[in-house]
């Protein structure tokens, strides 16, 4: 028995029984994924586009190299600093990890070391903040190294999950052939895999460095600072450094002060932007490298 | 209203050509040019549901099917044979626009189903493959239960009335009901191949399309299953028009009514498919016009 | 020599591996640690007792684990259909040549800093939303308590709410796109081919393919939006009580935590009291991190048996 949905077969091919409606649901379900698409670009362009034409204003080389009241050069000197800091400790050790678990798997130990990346890779950053502050700076002073170590449990999960992806990558085969010729185990990692990976790796670390540039609440409570006049090169002590620099200037209502912020901003977005760029263009040429 | 019960009685020899199928179906609703005579031996004389005329398909510079002109009669089986790369599927997917998404295609000539062109201005693509059912190489049933795979599309398609009854109908069409009576809201991946390859032909035939189109529906499965298949097809021909690419040569020969093979054509630069001859499968299998055909059909290439 | 570098590299591999779980640990411990003024003080109580009075030693946690249920929960009911959106956009709709140019930008929403979105949230969001938005919804929906008289400078809930959302789009986004790009084609063909709209074949097949995960991936969104201090804090007025307008201030646990630290340093019991509030946004962000891996956990394993 034909019910209403059956069409006359030698009807003309237009939309038979519901097909009409379903048709425009459908339709209005692609124009809302668009519309939604093109929201989330318009935020990132109103809000790329407001740092840039605001944080432009301020731009000049004398902003970019004196202290405060005039310019950010210390803030921008000292977040080099945490942040080079930062990536010495974590890259070697995410490195490591990455290659516990991808050399050195199936122990009882790699499935807590699985988890423990990921709880740490979702850990509030001013809970790191805290910990650190509990731990060394409580009852003695804000510090860089301070502040370092806190970024550097920030990028740790980062660095080992992208190290661990591009160490899978290479390929089985080059491990077997290595074995055949008796090669050990610590100089196949050194001279093959490690180089093979490297640039997966770096990578990783790139875009963890982005990360950790822009991280402030962990600097609140480590490396906060009421002096961004003077530059500082001493780890032990305090640093200016870009994101408490525009914290701060957010939280006073002073009008000059937005402006240098907003300045201060725009130097860290482009860092972000061409740290991430980097990343990419490295992925783009690591995955020729690899097809080839 | 009831898909055909059917007896089947067929006999397999050795060689290339086996003997014709003898089906003994349930009465056969009229239409226009048939002929009766003999006791049973059917003409294939013909309504036309497909008319292709000068089909050429392009995947952005590449050709890929070049100047094929072929009709599809109703309520038969029409076999596309032929060795791999030669368009068959491809020609096959265009009948009901399932090329459409693939980037960079286009086609040239006509084709028109029941008179209207399938690629006009005024047709809407969804309209077609609701008319024009699929069954694809490998079984793809949803992951969903056995049930709702046959439901999902009667539901979308507002035939909600009499579901559960829908889904036996299909279900019994496709030879599958018994097998799956007690566990309809088991989940479909728990199926065999070949039971999930029926499923998917239940799944099609429930929305009751018009055409049905094969594509290489048991290359994936076991003989056994296969065999199944092919009986099945019997029984859907009287119901529905149907359109089957194989490789299986000996498979074209025991189901088609018609058969069309698909071959290179090597007279311009590049190496593009083509019909090279269709007719009544018995005449392509015993005396095809073309030597090409003559060649694949008895094996001596592809 | 061989055997003796091997082990040396699994020795020094193992150390870091070995290091990261304590780290982890130690974190717990000392969060617990530096609490304990406060939870001696306060036990469970301090979790619903809404007054916080430092020059009193009276704290409670109450308005801010209210306030950071409803930002965050906010941005996930906005957040979460949006970027499930974008995410089918991305892996459906948009040809090749688009989702590489415009999955990278959204990419890029998630890479900046919250303290430029805080920054940028003070200035222009909280204005117009306190001069458009909030008196359109009043007008319009103000049968609601949820969207009382605009009263703030627009630094509001709704508005720290907004801010959360733009971070929390990109993270779902990213997964689900990843997520639908892997429904396997055949289905999808399968689906096409019994006449189903494009958006029947997403509503029927990749969606609840997908499911386990995009919640999955919601429930870490989530856990960002949770855990934001430094946004949170330079948009919203540090208010201590419980409101239902979304359009007053309040404050929540992490914003707390940034907008007070210094001054707690005076006194143990304030200075525990924040680490009060840290321990508990630990265990919060550890249980939905630990529900975003269960949960994707379930979803791997279906697709196995799929």
């Amino acid at each position: 028995m034909t019910g209403a949905g059956v069409p006359d077969p030698t009807a003309p091919l237009t939309p038979s029984g519901n097909l009409r409606r379903r048709q425009i649901v459908s339709r209005l379900a692609e124009t809302g994924a668009t519309l939604a698409a093109l929201l989330a670009v318009a935020v990132l362009v109103i809000v790329t586009y407001t740092v840039l034409v605001r944080g432009a204003n301020a731009l000049s080389l004398e902003f970019l190299v004196k202290g405060e009241p005039a310019g950010i050069g210390p803030a921008i000197v000292g977040t080099a600093l945490v942040v080079a800091l930062a990536t010495v400790i974590a890259m070697p050790l995410g490195i490591l990890i990455a290659l516990y678990l991808t050399e050195f798997a199936g122990n009882r130990l790699a499935g807590s070391v699985r988890l423990t990346m990921d709880l740490m890779n979702g850990l509030p950053s001013i809970i790191v903040g805290l910990f650190i502050f509990g731990l060394l700076v409580y009852h003695h002073q804000d510090s860089v190294y301070a502040g370092s170590i806190a970024l550097a449990i920030i990028m740790l999960p980062l660095i080992a999950r992208g190290s661990q992806e591009n160490l899978l990558l290479v390929p089985g085969s080059l491990r077997e052939a290595a074995d055949a010729l008796g090669v050990s185990r610590w100089r196949t990692v050194l001279t093959v895999i490690l180089p093979s990976a490297l640039g997966g790796i770096v990578t990783a670390t790139m875009l963890a460095v982005a990360r950790a540039a822009g991280e402030t609440a962990p600097l609140l409570i480590l490396d906060s600072i009421v002096n961004n006049a003077k530059y500082s090169f001493n780890i032990t002590e305090a640093a200016p450094n870009i994101p408490m620099t525009i914290y701060q200037l957010s939280e006073e209502a002073n009008p000059e002060g937005f402006t240098r912020a907003w300045g201060a901003g725009f130097v860290l977005l482009a860092f972000i932007v061409l740290a991430s760029l980097g990343a990419r263009v490295l992925l783009a040429r690591n995955r020729r490298k690899m097809a080839s | 209203m009831s898909y055909p019960d059917h007896t089947l009685q067929f006999s397999q020899g050795d060689s290339v050509v086996p003997r014709r199928v003898r089906i003994q179906t349930g009465p056969q609703p009229p239409y226009a040019g048939f002929t009766e005579s003999n006791g049973g031996r059917r003409e294939v004389a013909r309504v036309v549901v497909f008319d292709a005329r000068d089909v050429s398909v392009f995947y952005g510079s590449k050709k890929a099917l070049e100047g094929v002109n072929l009709q599809i009669p109703r309520n038969r089986i029409t076999a596309l044979i032929g060795p791999s790369g030669c368009g068959k599927t491809t020609f096959l997917r265009s009948l009901n626009r399932m090329n459409d998404p693939v980037p960079g295609f286009r086609i040239e000539g006509n084709i028109s189903y029941h008179g209207h062109e399938i690629y006009g201005p005024q047709v809407d693509r969804i309209e077609v493959r609701r008319r024009i059912g699929m069954v694809f190489q490998k079984p793809n049933p949803f992951p969903k239960s056995i049930y709702n795979n046959v439901a999902w599309a009667l539901r979308n398609l507002g035939m909600k009335d009499g579901l559960d009854e829908r889904v036996e109908r299909a279900l019994r069409g496709a030879a599958l009901w018994e097998e799956v009576k007690d566990r309809l809201k088991d989940s479909a991946l728990g199926l065999s191949g070949g039971q999930q390859q029926r499923l998917c032909i239940a799944r099609a035939i429930a929305i009751e399309p018009d055409v049905l189109l094969l594509d290489e529906p048991a290359s994936a499965l076991d003989p056994v299953a296969t065999a199944k298949i092919e009986d099945l097809m019997h029984s859907l021909k009287g119901r529905y028009t149907i359109v089957i690419v194989t490789h299986n040569m000996q498979q074209a020969a025991r189901v088609a009514d018609q058969t069309a093979f698909f071959g290179l054509d090597l007279s311009g630069a590049e190496r593009v498919g083509t019909l090279i001859e269709c007719a009544d499968t018995e005449k392509i299998f015993n005396q095809p016009a073309d030597p090409r055909t003559r060649d694949y059909v008895t094996g001596r290439f592809g | 020599m061989d055997r003796f570098g091997d082990r040396v590299l699994y020795g020094v591999c193992a150390f870091a591996a070995l290091l990261g779980v304590t780290v982890l640990l130690l974190l717990g411990y000392q969060v617990f640690h530096g609490a304990a003024p406060a939870i001696s003080k306060f036990g469970l109580g301090f979790l619903y007792k809404t007054s916080w009075q430092p020059n009193f030693h009276i704290f409670g946690a109450g308005s801010l684990l209210f306030g950071t249920a409803v930002t965050s929960f906010m941005a996930l009911l906005l957040g979460a259909p949006i970027a499930v959106a974008i995410a089918l956009f991305l892996s459906l709709l948009a040809p090749a040549g688009v989702r590489g140019m415009i999955s990278p930008l959204v990419e890029m929403l998630a890479a900046i800093p919250s303290v430029i979105l805080g920054f940028w949230g003070i200035l222009i969001l909280a204005p117009f939303v306190h001069e458009h938005l909030e008196p359109f919804l009043h007008e319009t929906l103000g049968f609601i308590p949820l969207f009382g008289p605009p009263e703030t400078t627009g630094a509001s809930v709704f508005t720290a709410g907004l801010i959360l959302t733009i971070m929390v789009i990109p993270i779902i986004a990213s997964i689900s796109r990843d997520l639908f790009l892997t429904v396997p084609r055949e289905i999808q063909d399968a689906a096409s081919a019994l006449g189903a709209t494009r958006w029947e074949v997403v509503r029927g097949v990749v969606l609840p393919s997908t499911a386990s995960g995009v919640v999955a991936a919601m429930l870490l969104g989530l856990g960002r939006a949770l855990g934001e201090a430094i946004a949170v804090t330079q948009v919203l007025g540090a208010g201590s009580e419980i409101h239902t307008s979304l359009f007053r201030t309040g404050d929540t646990l992490a914003a707390r935590i940034a907008e007070q630290f210094t001054e707690s340093l005076a006194s143990p019991l304030y200075l525990g009291s924040l680490f009060y509030l840290g321990a508990i946004l630990l265990v919060i962000g550890l249980i939905f991190n630990l529900g975003a891996r269960w949960i994707g956990r379930r979803f791997d394993y279906q697709r196995k048996v799929a």
